[in-house]
């Protein structure tokens, strides 16, 4: 078999880390947090980093009327089937061996990938900003307007007591050398259809 | 005339010479002394937010308690109750708890703690539990290590003056009480001058379950009627037995003091309690009839239950031959410490000019080759001279008890005079002597009497402050003393506070303890027969006149907070569970007018406690233990209207019903 097409079948096959690994995590530090609070984000839950964190989150940020993190949302049920035809799609097209075709996956796949993320950038924001007008504390920025609590979308930042950290994780990873993988094969293939 | 004057001379140069010298001298002792000082200081200093190297176990005394200490800090992190009710804890106060402190007598809500000992594998600490005996109403009370709370105690029956307790084996088979007191075993009616041949002394066996720790009476061993000391069980070689000290073996029941101090020796009772287990699985001993409680927590109802139990296994010495002996040690023997390989056995003669050290294997050989003298209730009694190891000349005053550092040496406290005084096993020399502050009783050694010391400190135990402490009235602090022991010779460290009396300690690497500590107990493990485990679930119920209130807490509100159609002269059940599910977030909650004390409620747990409303109006209650930030919102309102009243029973959180959410 062609070495691009082996690319192109690993690169799709390693979406499917996504199913075995968190993609994404936010952690909160403190003071009185020695063990952070974190939860991590995979495509189809949210779980805690230790037992209870969600549950202790979502009383901290009671108190200045975030919403609580639900037990599930749409993309739960999205993201998997999304992945999920991916995959076969990649594999397939592994397998026809055109390697056009491959950059066409990896465009789809990008494209789907910053959806995604502005699907949770929108999340995100709506969590943060959406606050409760009865919460028990009201910030207000230096200009005036009201303090959001959004976390980071990528990287780390101060919120009043605590600090957030919002990192990709395993199954991020795996997705990125995936598809990394599969834009290598693009090129592998576009050399050896030259020959 | 010139010659004298050149003496002179001589001698005033030499004398100036010899002054300044000596003020060189003095001045370097000065510094040396400073930095010696500053040295003790950096040894107990534990930097803010690190941690102690040792969990100290220290008796509450009459208290009734047992203070959990760090060591080198000597600062205090929790007391335990096990023996007391706590209000602050609501121990003894709330109707989970209030079974603990069942006894045949009734409810006693106190007792006077003496002497904890940590479980043991192989004769090594392993910290799964603490026990420590109530000496007052026998009784044996079990702390599980993992939540730091007292979770069992086992009455003992026929026993009195519960002192030569509670001492594990090497496996934690057994913990052994013995009784101080002997009286008419069984109880009965009679002539205390008969005293003589007629009272009896229980030793008892306490079985350990190892899968939960589980207590129960496997037999009692009845003894000659005197005063059982203090015991320590054998390791190693001589695992299989225990050793108890003996007193007043003039069997006297009157002025003890003068009546009890005659006989030139007492003895050192061994026992082969393995000889005697055997005799009992095979059906051995009698039952008698008897009546002691039987009080277990359960962790996940987070309540205890009591059980009278009715009768009890005993054994008398005669039925067992062979397996019992005296071994004569001089003058009411106090202490009874074996040493870290089992061989030695230290008889602290509380009134003896030395130290008496049996040898294990000695007394093995005695007892082949009959080296018998006499026999008491016919007990063979071993020739002092066949068993005796050797002897600690002139070691100090009034020998009390004996720990050892696992590197050859023994400690021991000698109250009369003040002192820990350090000396070495096989050569019974002394090596040194260091004053204590003042009138030592015990001492502790973490893994002082296990196979295996952790010997860098010793606690010495005080029985008297006088001056070591600012002056709080007639009643002084208690206080303990921690010596380093890692040189030659032992130095003073440190001073620090305790609870009650100091009776004895147990110490531990504090990595065996703190990775098993617990941090909240699992909601959903919450077998509670009132808990609630939602706010959606959260009630009040009226049953005739009783009200049960079904209340949650978390940061930070009660639900319901407001609740009315209570009435004067109704019976009100608080049932309150901690919905928390995070570390160091308990809530308290306290009723005004409630004739008992808050409730302290761990994350996880439910605890209950009883109002009767004598006032008609409009009553709070709020959270009593600082929970964040809006703790002082914490509150709630109870309506209580006459006797009668048409109100009916109505409760909200926001003006909504509770279920609401």
């Amino acid at each position: 078999m062609k070495k691009s097409k082996i690319l192109m079948i690993i690169g799709s096959l390693l979406l499917l880390g996504l199913f075995a690994f968190p993609l994404w995590n936010i952690t909160l530090e403190a003071p009185q947090y020695p063990i952070p609070l974190g939860m991590d984000i995979h495509i189809t839950k949210f779980t805690d980093t230790n037992e209870f964190d969600i549950k202790n989150i979502n009383l901290m940020n009671h108190y200045v009327g975030m919403q609580y993190i639900p037990e599930t949302i749409p993309e739960f049920k999205i993201f998997p089937i999304v992945i999920g035809i991916m995959v076969v799609l990649g594999v397939i097209i592994g397998f026809m061996g055109k390697y056009k075709l491959y950059l066409g996956w990896f465009i789809l796949m990008s494209v789907l990938g910053i959806a995604g993320m502005y699907d949770f950038y929108l999340w995100e924001y709506d969590y943060g900003h959406n606050l409760d007008p009865k919460a028990i504390m009201n910030f207000k920025n230096p200009d005036g307007s009201v303090m959001g609590f959004q976390p980071p979308l990528f990287g780390t930042k101060d919120i009043l007591n605590f600090t957030a950290h919002s990192y990709p994780r395993t199954g991020a990873y795996f997705m990125f050398v995936g598809m990394f993988l599969t834009f290598i094969a693009f090129f592998v293939g576009k050399k050896e259809a030259k020959n | 005339m010139k010659t004298m004057i050149k003496s002179f001379i001589a001698i005033f140069t030499l004398s100036v010479i010899m002054v300044s010298c000596g003020d060189a001298n003095s001045n370097k002792s000065t510094k040396q002394s400073g930095a010696l000082s500053g040295n003790a200081a950096e040894k107990v200093y534990v930097a803010p937010g690190e941690h102690d190297e040792f969990y100290a176990f220290v008796s509450g005394g009459f208290s009734g308690q047992l203070a959990v200490y760090g060591l080198p800090s000597g600062r205090l992190f929790k007391v335990i109750p096990v023996f007391s009710v706590d209000a602050e804890k609501a121990y003894g106060f709330n109707e989970e708890t209030k079974p603990m402190l069942m006894t045949s007598h009734g409810f006693i809500p106190w007792d006077d703690s003496h002497h904890p000992d940590i479980s043991q594998t192989a004769g090594e600490l392993d910290g799964r539990w603490v026990f420590i005996n109530g000496n007052n109403t026998p009784r044996i009370a079990k702390i599980d290590l993992t939540t730091f709370e007292t979770t069992e105690i086992i009455e003992v029956p026929n026993s009195a003056g519960n002192h030569s307790s509670s001492f594990v084996t090497e496996n934690t088979e057994y913990v052994v009480a013995g009784t101080r007191f002997s009286v008419p075993f069984p109880q009965r009616d009679m002539p205390i001058d008969e005293y003589k041949g007629n009272f009896k002394g229980a030793l008892t066996f306490i079985s350990v379950n190892q899968e939960d720790g589980g207590m129960d009476i496997k037999f009692q061993l009845r003894m000659p009627g005197f005063d059982y000391d203090l015991s320590h069980p054998g390791r190693g070689a001589s695992h299989g037995w225990f050793f108890f000290t003996t007193y007043n073996t003039e069997e006297a029941n009157s002025l003890l003091e003068v009546n009890a101090s005659q006989n030139d020796k007492d003895f050192i009772a061994a026992v082969n309690w393995k000889k005697i287990e055997e005799y009992v699985n095979n059906g051995g001993g009698k039952k008698i009839p008897s009546k002691y409680a039987h009080n277990v927590y359960d962790e996940h109802t987070h309540t205890a239950t009591s059980t009278m139990k009715k009768e009890v296994l005993v054994v008398d010495p005669e039925d067992v031959p062979g397996a019992i002996y005296f071994m004569p040690t001089p003058k009411s023997p106090h202490g009874c410490d074996v040493d870290p390989s089992g061989e030695y056995i230290v008889g602290s003669g509380k009134l003896a000019a030395e130290l008496t050290v049996h040898s294990f294997s000695k007394m093995l050989k005695a007892i082949e080759e009959k080296k018998f003298d006499g026999d008491a209730y016919g007990i063979p009694v071993l020739q002092y001279e066949a068993t005796l190891a050797g002897a600690v000349k002139q070691p100090g005053l009034g020998p009390l008890h004996t720990e050892f550092d696992g590197k050859g040496n023994a400690y021991t406290t000698f109250f009369i005079s003040s002192e820990v005084v350090k000396w070495k096993l096989g050569t019974w020399e002394v090596i040194d002597r260091k004053p204590t502050y003042y009138s030592v009783g015990h001492l502790m050694i973490p893994g002082g009497n296990s196979r295996k010391p952790f010997g860098k400190y010793v606690l010495a135990m005080n029985k008297i402050t006088k001056d070591r402490y600012l002056p709080t009235g007639p009643e002084v602090t208690q206080s303990a003393q921690l010596y380093d022991i890692t040189g030659e010779k032992m130095e003073l460290l440190l001073d620090f506070p305790t609870i009650g009396e100091p009776h004895y300690a147990a110490g531990i690497p504090a990595d065996i303890v703190a990775k098993n500590s617990k941090k909240f107990y699992r909601l959903e493990d919450n077998k509670h027969p009132h808990a609630v485990k939602t706010e959606a679930e959260a009630k009040v119920v009226r049953k005739g006149n009783e009200v049960h209130i079904y209340l949650t807490m978390i940061r930070s509100h009660f639900a319901p907070d407001n609740i009315e159609g209570v009435q004067v002269g109704d019976k009100v059940y608080f049932h309150v569970t901690n919905l928390e599910q995070d570390y160091d977030v308990p809530h308290g909650v306290s009723m005004i007018g409630a004739q008992t004390s808050e409730l302290l409620i761990m994350p996880g747990q439910t605890e209950t406690f009883i109002w009767y409303p004598k006032q008609v109006g409009v009553w709070p209650f709020y959270c009593t233990d600082f929970c964040s930030a809006l703790h002082q919102e914490m509150q709630g309102y109870i309506r209580v209207s006459p006797k009668g009243s048409n109100v009916p029973i109505k409760f909200t959180l926001d003006g909504d019903a509770v279920d609401a959410e």
